[in-house]
Order: C-alpha cells, then sequence, then structure tokens
C-alpha cells in the first residue's frame, strides 16, 4: 500500500513537473526544400540528391571543401546541422543523437558496385552510418557523447528519452538529436537542439508535430 | 605541359572530388599533400587505385606513393617510365 501510494506521488509529480528541456531550434530538409523555425530557408528544383546539396552549399556559403568527398548522408548531416549550429554555437560538450532507417546502406551499396572494378576507399570509409556524427564532431570541434539508432520509422521516444538522459544526467548540456534518413536518393532529414533555452518544449509530441509538419510522405 | 599533365590533373579532380577546382588551379610542382593541395590518407590511396586503373601500375608497396605523389610534375615521370597502358 505504502509503496503504491509512493508510486502514485511520483507519476503525479512526474506529470506536474514542468518540462525543463525546450526544442531551442529545428531544421527540416525533404523534397529539395529546408524549414526551420524561421520558415523556408531554402528550394530547389534539383530532384537528385546530389545537384541538390551542391545549390544548398552554394546558398548557405558553407565553404567546407571536405563536404564534397563525404557521402550523401554526411553531406545532409552536414548542412543539416550547419543551419542549426549557425545560430546557435555548439560547445565542445554537445552530444549528437540521430537515427534512421537505411542505416549507411545508400553507401554500402555503391561501395559494392566499385568492388567490381576497383573497390574505392573514398567510398569505403562512409559504410558506417555514425561516420555522419564523425563528420559534424569533426567540423564543429565536438567532443560530446554520439548516439546513432537505426529504428523502422522516426521513434520520437527513443531520441527523447536518449537525449533526456543526456540532459539530465548532465553529460552534455544540449544535444543535437533527430532522423538522418537516406535511401534509393530520396532523404528526409529532421534535427533539432535540445537544450534549457526556452522555446518549444521538449516532448515526443512536439518532436512528432515538427517531424511531421512538412512529412506528408515519410521515407519510412 | 605535356597532355599527362593536363589528364592527371583532371582526372585528380574528378576521382577525388575536389569541387570549385580546375586544372590551371594546380601547378606541376606544387605539393598535392600538406600545405599543396592539402590531400589526406584517403585520397592517398584513391591515387593508388587511378594508377591502376588508369595506367596499369600496380603498387606493392603503399609506401612508395610518398616518393610518386609528391606532384604533377613527379606523378607524371613515374608513369611515363612504368605505364603498361
Amino acid at each position: 500500500m505504502v509503496a503504491a501510494t509512493w508510486l502514485w506521488f511520483l507519476k503525479r509529480k512526474r506529470n506536474k513537473m514542468p518540462n525543463q528541456f525546450h526544442i531551442q531550434d529545428w531544421v527540416r530538409v525533404k523534397n529539395g526544400e529546408i524549414f526551420n523555425s524561421e520558415g523556408l530557408v531554402f528550394e530547389s528544383s534539383e530532384d537528385k540528391l546530389n545537384p541538390f546539396l551542391k545549390a544548398a552549399y552554394d546558398c548557405f556559403k558553407l565553404e567546407y571543401p571536405k563536404f564534397h568527398k563525404m557521402d550523401g548522408l554526411s553531406k545532409l548531416g552536414i548542412l543539416a546541422s550547419e543551419i542549426i549550429f549557425r545560430k546557435n554555437k555548439p560547445t565542445e560538450d554537445t552530444a549528437l543523437v540521430i537515427s534512421n532507417n537505411a542505416s549507411s546502406l545508400e553507401i554500402d551499396r555503391q561501395f559494392q558496385e566499385s568492388t567490381e572494378t576497383f573497390a574505392s576507399p573514398s567510398l569505403f570509409v562512409y559504410t558506417l552510418p555514425n561516420i555522419v556524427l564523425g563528420e559534424i564532431s569533426i567540423k564543429y570541434k565536438v567532443q560530446s557523447e554520439n548516439g546513432f539508432f537505426i529504428s523502422e520509422r522516426f521513434n520520437a521516444q527513443l531520441l527523447k528519452n536518449y537525449t533526456e538522459s543526456l540532459l539530465l544526467s548532465k553529460k552534455a548540456p544540449e544535444v543535437l538529436c533527430g532522423w538522418l534518413d537516406l535511401q534509393n536518393g530520396e532523404y528526409d532529414v529532421f534535427l533539432c537542439l535540445v537544450s534549457k533555452e526556452r522555446n518549444i518544449p521538449f516532448s515526443e509530441e512536439n518532436l512528432r508535430k515538427l517531424y511531421c509538419a512538412e512529412n506528408d510522405k515519410p521515407t519510412h | 605541359m605535356t597532355n599527362l599533365h593536363t589528364e592527371l590533373k583532371e582526372s585528380i579532380i574528378e576521382q577525388l572530388n575536389l569541387e570549385d577546382m580546375d586544372p590551371a588551379d594546380i601547378s606541376n610542382d606544387e605539393p598535392l599533400f600538406g600545405d599543396g593541395l592539402g590531400l589526406d590518407s584517403i585520397d592517398a590511396l584513391e591515387l593508388i587505385v587511378l594508377l591502376e586503373k588508369d595506367y596499369g601500375i600496380k603498387l606493392t608497396d603503399p609506401s612508395q606513393g610518398k616518393e610518386i605523389f609528391v606532384s604533377i610534375d613527379r606523378m607524371a615521370t613515374y608513369i611515363e617510365e612504368n605505364r603498361t597502358k
């Protein structure tokens, strides 16, 4: 009885506890368009991934030659992070928590094709999904916790729980988290920066809302 | 500048994805690594692949790359002396 009362109290307290973390900023990249909290920031008529990425690179004046050597997943990750980090400079403790459905399948296939003639070292180095986390860490000098999860579809609960755990345990003061999927040339990106900075309350519902707002047809 | 020099520069730009760079931007004696073109270790492996694929030169010892990939001039000389296609 005492335990039941205690559980009831904790649950009630938890439900009433104000949300202490917020989605400080976010970015959405899909179907030739890039949105952030201010609205549409870039659109391109280019259907194909690489011309779209090149047009966005030029538009945002990334000036990072290494970008051109990356695989599509890393380019998408760098582009999306740049849009968030330009306004919100990361610290070396900013954590990265990203997930997707296709892992690194896009570049895995390209590498597989290259092995029929001459296996390409520059394709091989991208045949893991978490390489994008390394690329983001190098560009923004981030040295904190990072994790890449593969899940069937956009999983707000996973992102919320893992991100919150990093923040509550003070492993990171802020977390860049979200969804970064690329397969068969179709890309579906949603990243958000979560911190104590007041803005949109950080909840599964809000993550889902932001992800779905510009996403009539998810890749998964 | 020989055709081989131009061909090499074009191949390097394409193979190593050196966007926004033209063959004219690469000097024949410019260091390819370090302060010059700023290529990295993965680029070195791609250059080894390029030698085999385009000129039939198979480097058995990757450390040979250090002597060959010094500059476009050095690469061109090595290719002329060792090419099988």
